[in-house]
Protein backbone atom coordinates (compact mmCIF):
# COMPACT_ATOMS: atom_id res chain seq x y z
CA UNK A 1 0.00 0.00 0.00
CA UNK A 2 1.38 3.05 -0.75
CA UNK A 3 1.15 6.62 1.51
CA UNK A 4 -0.66 8.26 -1.11
CA UNK A 5 -3.86 5.91 -1.42
CA UNK A 6 -3.78 7.15 2.26
CA UNK A 7 -3.97 10.49 1.68
CA UNK A 8 -6.25 10.34 -0.82
CA UNK A 9 -8.56 8.55 1.46
CA UNK A 10 -8.01 11.06 4.15
CA UNK A 11 -9.05 13.86 1.63
CA UNK A 12 -12.17 12.20 0.25
CA UNK A 13 -13.38 11.51 4.13
CA UNK A 14 -12.47 15.11 4.99
CA UNK A 15 -14.39 16.63 1.73
CA UNK A 16 -17.51 14.57 3.01
CA UNK A 17 -16.94 15.84 6.47
CA UNK A 18 -16.26 19.48 5.48
CA UNK A 19 -18.03 20.26 2.52
CA UNK A 20 -21.26 20.90 3.50
CA UNK A 21 -20.19 22.47 6.81
CA UNK A 22 -18.68 25.20 3.86
CA UNK A 23 -21.04 25.61 1.03
CA UNK A 24 -24.39 25.52 3.35
CA UNK A 25 -25.53 28.52 5.08
CA UNK A 26 -28.60 26.23 6.56
CA UNK A 27 -29.92 22.69 5.93
CA UNK A 28 -31.42 22.04 2.94
CA UNK A 29 -31.84 18.61 2.97
CA UNK A 30 -35.31 17.59 2.93
CA UNK A 31 -36.76 15.06 5.25
CA UNK A 32 -37.12 12.36 2.27
CA UNK A 33 -33.18 12.47 1.36
CA UNK A 34 -32.49 12.54 4.76
CA UNK A 35 -34.11 9.61 5.61
CA UNK A 36 -32.25 7.51 2.30
CA UNK A 37 -29.05 8.85 3.92
CA UNK A 38 -30.00 7.59 7.30
CA UNK A 39 -30.12 4.27 5.42
CA UNK A 40 -26.13 4.08 4.69
CA UNK A 41 -24.95 2.25 7.04
CA UNK A 42 -27.70 -0.30 6.44
CA UNK A 43 -26.91 -0.06 3.09
CA UNK A 44 -23.65 -0.65 3.32
CA UNK A 45 -22.22 -2.46 6.19
CA UNK A 46 -24.03 -6.30 5.30
CA UNK A 47 -21.59 -5.83 2.25
CA UNK A 48 -18.59 -5.68 5.08
CA UNK A 49 -20.35 -8.61 7.43
CA UNK A 50 -21.77 -10.89 4.99
CA UNK A 51 -19.11 -12.16 2.29
CA UNK A 52 -16.73 -13.38 5.02
CA UNK A 53 -19.28 -15.02 7.25
CA UNK A 54 -20.81 -17.15 4.04
CA UNK A 55 -18.06 -17.53 1.83
CA UNK A 56 -14.88 -19.86 2.84
CA UNK A 57 -11.10 -19.16 1.93
CA UNK A 58 -11.53 -20.17 -1.57
CA UNK A 59 -14.95 -18.16 -2.02
CA UNK A 60 -17.04 -20.73 -2.48
CA UNK A 61 -20.81 -20.68 -0.36
CA UNK A 62 -20.25 -22.53 3.01
CA UNK A 63 -23.65 -23.04 4.71
CA UNK A 64 -23.00 -26.58 6.40
CA UNK A 65 -21.68 -26.85 9.83
CA UNK A 66 -20.04 -23.74 9.23
CA UNK A 67 -19.53 -22.00 13.10
CA UNK A 68 -19.71 -18.34 11.69
CA UNK A 69 -22.79 -18.64 10.86
CA UNK A 70 -24.34 -20.04 14.08
CA UNK A 71 -21.79 -17.77 15.95
CA UNK A 72 -23.18 -14.32 14.04
CA UNK A 73 -26.87 -15.74 14.49
CA UNK A 74 -26.16 -15.75 18.44
CA UNK A 75 -24.84 -12.26 18.22
CA UNK A 76 -27.89 -11.15 16.31
CA UNK A 77 -30.37 -12.27 19.13
CA UNK A 78 -28.16 -11.04 21.90
CA UNK A 79 -28.14 -7.52 20.15
CA UNK A 80 -31.69 -7.76 19.45
CA UNK A 81 -32.73 -7.78 23.24
CA UNK A 82 -29.83 -6.35 24.35
CA UNK A 83 -29.07 -3.39 22.18
CA UNK A 84 -25.49 -3.57 23.77
CA UNK A 85 -22.72 -3.33 21.50
CA UNK A 86 -19.89 -4.86 23.29
CA UNK A 87 -22.34 -7.69 24.50
CA UNK A 88 -23.01 -8.46 20.96
CA UNK A 89 -19.12 -8.72 19.84
CA UNK A 90 -18.74 -10.77 22.79
CA UNK A 91 -21.32 -13.40 22.12
CA UNK A 92 -20.31 -13.61 19.18
CA UNK A 93 -16.62 -13.88 19.69
CA UNK A 94 -17.01 -16.27 22.90
CA UNK A 95 -19.72 -18.39 20.88
CA UNK A 96 -17.55 -18.31 18.01
CA UNK A 97 -13.79 -19.65 19.66
CA UNK A 98 -16.62 -22.17 21.85
CA UNK A 99 -17.20 -24.05 18.54
CA UNK A 100 -13.96 -24.04 16.93
CA UNK A 101 -12.00 -24.75 20.18
CA UNK A 102 -14.42 -26.93 22.23
CA UNK A 103 -17.24 -28.64 20.54
CA UNK B 1 -15.12 28.34 34.65
CA UNK B 2 -15.58 30.35 32.17
CA UNK B 3 -18.51 29.42 29.15
CA UNK B 4 -16.01 28.39 27.15
CA UNK B 5 -14.30 25.74 28.89
CA UNK B 6 -17.66 24.98 30.52
CA UNK B 7 -18.90 24.54 27.04
CA UNK B 8 -15.78 21.94 26.11
CA UNK B 9 -15.68 20.26 29.23
CA UNK B 10 -19.82 19.13 28.74
CA UNK B 11 -18.66 18.28 25.14
CA UNK B 12 -16.27 15.81 27.10
CA UNK B 13 -18.50 14.73 29.94
CA UNK B 14 -21.69 14.19 26.95
CA UNK B 15 -19.37 12.00 24.14
CA UNK B 16 -17.86 9.82 27.17
CA UNK B 17 -20.62 6.96 27.67
CA UNK B 18 -20.41 6.38 23.91
CA UNK B 19 -16.40 5.77 24.06
CA UNK B 20 -16.65 2.70 25.39
CA UNK B 21 -17.98 0.58 22.64
CA UNK B 22 -15.26 2.62 20.31
CA UNK B 23 -12.80 1.58 22.53
CA UNK B 24 -12.53 -2.05 21.74
CA UNK B 25 -13.23 -1.49 17.94
CA UNK B 26 -10.10 0.78 17.63
CA UNK B 27 -8.36 -2.14 19.66
CA UNK B 28 -9.81 -4.76 16.78
CA UNK B 29 -8.76 -2.28 14.25
CA UNK B 30 -5.20 -1.89 15.43
CA UNK B 31 -4.90 -5.73 15.57
CA UNK B 32 -6.21 -6.45 12.19
CA UNK B 33 -3.72 -3.49 10.93
CA UNK B 34 -1.29 -5.52 11.83
CA UNK B 35 -2.32 -9.05 10.96
CA UNK B 36 -2.69 -8.03 7.35
CA UNK B 37 0.99 -6.72 7.16
CA UNK B 38 0.85 -3.15 7.09
CA UNK B 39 3.01 -2.16 9.48
CA UNK B 40 2.35 -0.12 12.58
CA UNK B 41 3.15 3.13 11.04
CA UNK B 42 0.41 2.75 8.14
CA UNK B 43 -1.96 1.58 10.56
CA UNK B 44 -1.51 4.52 13.08
CA UNK B 45 -1.32 6.72 9.96
CA UNK B 46 -4.89 5.62 8.61
CA UNK B 47 -6.25 6.40 12.25
CA UNK B 48 -4.49 10.04 11.77
CA UNK B 49 -5.42 10.77 8.21
CA UNK B 50 -8.69 9.13 8.04
CA UNK B 51 -9.97 8.89 11.14
CA UNK B 52 -13.32 6.72 10.09
CA UNK B 53 -13.22 3.45 11.86
CA UNK B 54 -15.66 1.75 9.41
CA UNK B 55 -14.23 3.27 6.33
CA UNK B 56 -10.29 2.29 7.74
CA UNK B 57 -11.40 -1.50 8.04
CA UNK B 58 -13.14 -1.51 5.13
CA UNK B 59 -10.06 -0.17 2.75
CA UNK B 60 -7.86 -3.05 4.68
CA UNK B 61 -10.34 -5.21 3.82
CA UNK B 62 -9.92 -3.94 0.19
CA UNK B 63 -6.23 -4.08 0.42
CA UNK B 64 -5.52 -7.77 1.37
CA UNK B 65 -8.55 -8.89 -1.10
CA UNK B 66 -5.99 -7.11 -3.89
CA UNK B 67 -8.34 -4.45 -4.81
CA UNK B 68 -7.19 -1.44 -6.91
CA UNK B 69 -6.86 2.06 -5.65
CA UNK B 70 -10.10 3.44 -7.40
CA UNK B 71 -12.09 0.53 -6.06
CA UNK B 72 -10.76 1.59 -2.35
CA UNK B 73 -11.11 5.26 -2.71
CA UNK B 74 -14.71 4.54 -3.77
CA UNK B 75 -15.47 2.41 -1.21
CA UNK B 76 -14.08 4.48 1.43
CA UNK B 77 -15.95 7.40 -0.29
CA UNK B 78 -19.30 5.28 0.14
CA UNK B 79 -18.70 4.48 3.55
CA UNK B 80 -18.25 8.02 4.64
CA UNK B 81 -21.08 9.63 2.31
CA UNK B 82 -23.00 9.74 5.39
CA UNK B 83 -21.01 12.53 6.72
CA UNK B 84 -22.79 14.93 4.25
CA UNK B 85 -25.62 14.60 6.35
CA UNK B 86 -24.18 15.11 9.99
CA UNK B 87 -22.42 18.70 7.90
CA UNK B 88 -26.03 19.32 6.53
CA UNK B 89 -27.85 19.36 9.69
CA UNK B 90 -24.83 20.98 11.84
CA UNK B 91 -24.34 23.59 8.81
CA UNK B 92 -27.12 25.77 10.42
CA UNK B 93 -24.87 26.16 14.07
CA UNK B 94 -21.61 26.36 12.15
CA UNK B 95 -22.20 28.60 9.97
CA UNK B 96 -21.48 32.07 11.43
CA UNK B 97 -18.11 30.56 12.48
CA UNK B 98 -14.42 31.79 10.74
CA UNK B 99 -13.71 29.34 8.32
CA UNK B 100 -10.29 27.90 10.16
CA UNK B 101 -12.98 26.67 13.09
CA UNK B 102 -15.04 24.74 10.20
CA UNK B 103 -12.03 23.66 8.72
CA UNK B 104 -10.75 22.06 12.77
CA UNK B 105 -14.33 21.28 13.28
CA UNK B 106 -15.07 19.26 10.32
CA UNK B 107 -11.94 17.02 11.05
CA UNK B 108 -13.64 15.68 14.13
CA UNK B 109 -16.99 15.54 12.88
CA UNK B 110 -17.32 11.53 13.65
CA UNK B 111 -20.67 9.72 14.27
CA UNK B 112 -20.56 9.95 18.24
CA UNK B 113 -19.64 14.02 18.01
CA UNK B 114 -22.49 14.60 15.62
CA UNK B 115 -24.77 12.56 17.75
CA UNK B 116 -24.00 14.62 21.08
CA UNK B 117 -23.50 17.86 19.84
CA UNK B 118 -26.13 17.96 17.34
CA UNK B 119 -28.48 17.94 20.07
CA UNK B 120 -26.55 19.93 22.20
CA UNK B 121 -27.14 22.77 19.88
CA UNK B 122 -30.69 22.17 19.77
CA UNK B 123 -31.04 22.70 23.01
CA UNK B 124 -28.59 25.46 23.50
CA UNK B 125 -29.15 27.99 20.12
CA UNK B 126 -28.40 31.07 22.46
CA UNK B 127 -25.13 29.69 23.87
CA UNK B 128 -22.41 31.78 21.97
CA UNK B 129 -19.80 29.26 22.75
CA UNK B 130 -22.02 25.71 21.55
CA UNK B 131 -18.89 25.32 19.18
CA UNK B 132 -16.66 24.32 22.11
CA UNK B 133 -18.96 21.99 22.84
CA UNK B 134 -18.40 19.82 19.60
CA UNK B 135 -14.38 20.58 19.71
CA UNK B 136 -14.79 18.85 23.08
CA UNK B 137 -16.70 15.86 21.76
CA UNK B 138 -14.94 15.38 19.19
CA UNK B 139 -11.05 15.52 20.33
CA UNK B 140 -12.29 13.21 22.62
CA UNK B 141 -13.23 11.15 20.28
CA UNK B 142 -10.02 11.43 18.53
CA UNK B 143 -7.79 10.87 21.63
CA UNK B 144 -9.59 7.36 22.35
CA UNK B 145 -9.53 6.34 18.23
CA UNK B 146 -5.53 7.03 18.45
CA UNK B 147 -4.92 5.80 21.93
CA UNK B 148 -7.18 2.27 21.20
CA UNK B 149 -5.56 2.11 17.39
CA UNK B 150 -2.03 1.97 19.35
CA UNK B 151 -2.84 -0.57 21.80
CA UNK B 152 -4.33 -3.21 18.93
CA UNK B 153 -1.00 -2.32 17.22
CA UNK B 154 0.76 -3.35 20.45
CA UNK B 155 -1.62 -5.86 20.94
CA UNK B 156 -1.80 -7.25 17.23
CA UNK B 157 1.97 -8.26 17.51
CA UNK B 158 1.39 -10.71 20.42
CA UNK B 159 -2.26 -12.27 19.18
CA UNK B 160 -1.85 -15.53 17.38
CA UNK B 161 -3.83 -15.58 14.02
CA UNK B 162 -5.53 -18.91 15.13
CA UNK B 163 -7.74 -16.63 17.01
CA UNK B 164 -10.12 -15.69 14.08
CA UNK B 165 -9.68 -12.17 14.92
CA UNK B 166 -10.85 -11.41 11.78
CA UNK B 167 -14.51 -12.61 12.40
CA UNK B 168 -14.04 -9.77 14.84
CA UNK B 169 -14.66 -7.47 11.59
CA UNK B 170 -18.21 -8.78 10.78
CA UNK B 171 -19.04 -8.92 14.47
CA UNK B 172 -18.29 -5.01 15.03
CA UNK B 173 -20.25 -4.25 12.24
CA UNK B 174 -23.16 -6.10 12.92
CA UNK B 175 -23.08 -4.78 16.09
CA UNK B 176 -23.17 -1.36 14.65
CA UNK B 177 -26.46 -2.33 13.22
CA UNK B 178 -28.33 -3.45 16.88
CA UNK B 179 -30.74 -0.44 16.69
CA UNK B 180 -31.87 -1.17 12.70
CA UNK B 181 -32.59 -4.70 14.02
CA UNK B 182 -36.31 -3.93 15.05
CA UNK B 183 -37.00 -1.75 11.99
CA UNK B 184 -38.49 -4.26 9.45
CA UNK B 185 -37.27 -1.61 6.34
CA UNK B 186 -34.12 -1.45 7.32
CA UNK B 187 -33.90 -5.30 7.87
CA UNK B 188 -34.96 -5.49 4.19
CA UNK B 189 -32.33 -2.93 3.00
CA UNK B 190 -29.37 -5.11 5.04
CA UNK B 191 -30.43 -8.39 3.32
CA UNK B 192 -30.47 -6.89 -0.07
CA UNK B 193 -27.20 -5.17 0.77
CA UNK B 194 -25.58 -8.28 2.16
CA UNK B 195 -27.56 -10.93 -0.31
CA UNK B 196 -25.49 -9.06 -3.17
CA UNK B 197 -22.29 -8.57 -1.98
CA UNK B 198 -22.25 -12.28 -0.97
CA UNK B 199 -22.95 -13.47 -4.50
CA UNK B 200 -21.05 -10.65 -6.09
CA UNK B 201 -18.22 -11.12 -4.15
CA UNK B 202 -16.53 -13.60 -7.27
CA UNK B 203 -18.67 -12.43 -10.09
CA UNK B 204 -18.36 -8.71 -10.05
CA UNK B 205 -14.70 -7.75 -11.14
CA UNK B 206 -12.52 -5.03 -9.32
CA UNK B 207 -13.64 -6.23 -5.87
CA UNK B 208 -16.05 -3.31 -6.54
CA UNK B 209 -19.00 -5.68 -4.54
CA UNK B 210 -19.02 -3.14 -1.71
CA UNK B 211 -20.10 -0.22 -3.56
CA UNK B 212 -22.53 -1.75 -5.99
CA UNK B 213 -24.14 -3.93 -3.09
CA UNK B 214 -24.32 -0.40 -1.19
CA UNK B 215 -25.58 1.03 -4.32
CA UNK B 216 -28.41 -1.62 -5.13
CA UNK B 217 -29.23 -1.29 -0.97
CA UNK B 218 -29.40 2.83 -0.95
CA UNK B 219 -31.85 2.43 -4.74
CA UNK B 220 -34.47 -0.27 -2.74
CA UNK B 221 -34.19 2.18 0.45
CA UNK B 222 -35.00 5.03 -2.05
CA UNK B 223 -38.09 3.16 -3.20
CA UNK B 224 -38.87 2.04 0.32
CA UNK B 225 -38.77 5.81 1.65
CA UNK B 226 -40.78 6.98 -1.42
CA UNK B 227 -43.14 4.84 -1.20
CA UNK B 228 -43.86 5.62 2.63
CA UNK B 229 -44.53 9.11 1.77
CA UNK B 230 -46.98 8.77 -1.04
CA UNK B 231 -48.99 6.78 1.27
CA UNK B 232 -49.70 9.77 3.70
Amino acid sequence: MHWSLIIYCGVITYLTRFSMVFLLKKDIFNNKSKKILSYVPAAIFPAIIFPPIFLDNSGSLDLENNPKIIAAIFAIIVGFLSKNIIATIFVGLTSYWFLIFVV
Amino acid sequence: MNNKLKTLAKGILDVSPLMIPVFPFGIIYGVIGMELGIGPYMTLGLSIIIFGGASQIVLLQLFSGGASSLVIFSSVGAVNSRHLLYGAVLSEHLSTLKLTWKIILSYVMVDQAFAVSNSYFKKNKKNQNKHYHLLGAGFTCWTIWQISTILGIVLGSVVPEELGLSFTISLTFLALLINDFRKFKNIIVMLVSGIIATIGFNVIPFKAYIIVSALSALIVATLLTLTETNKK
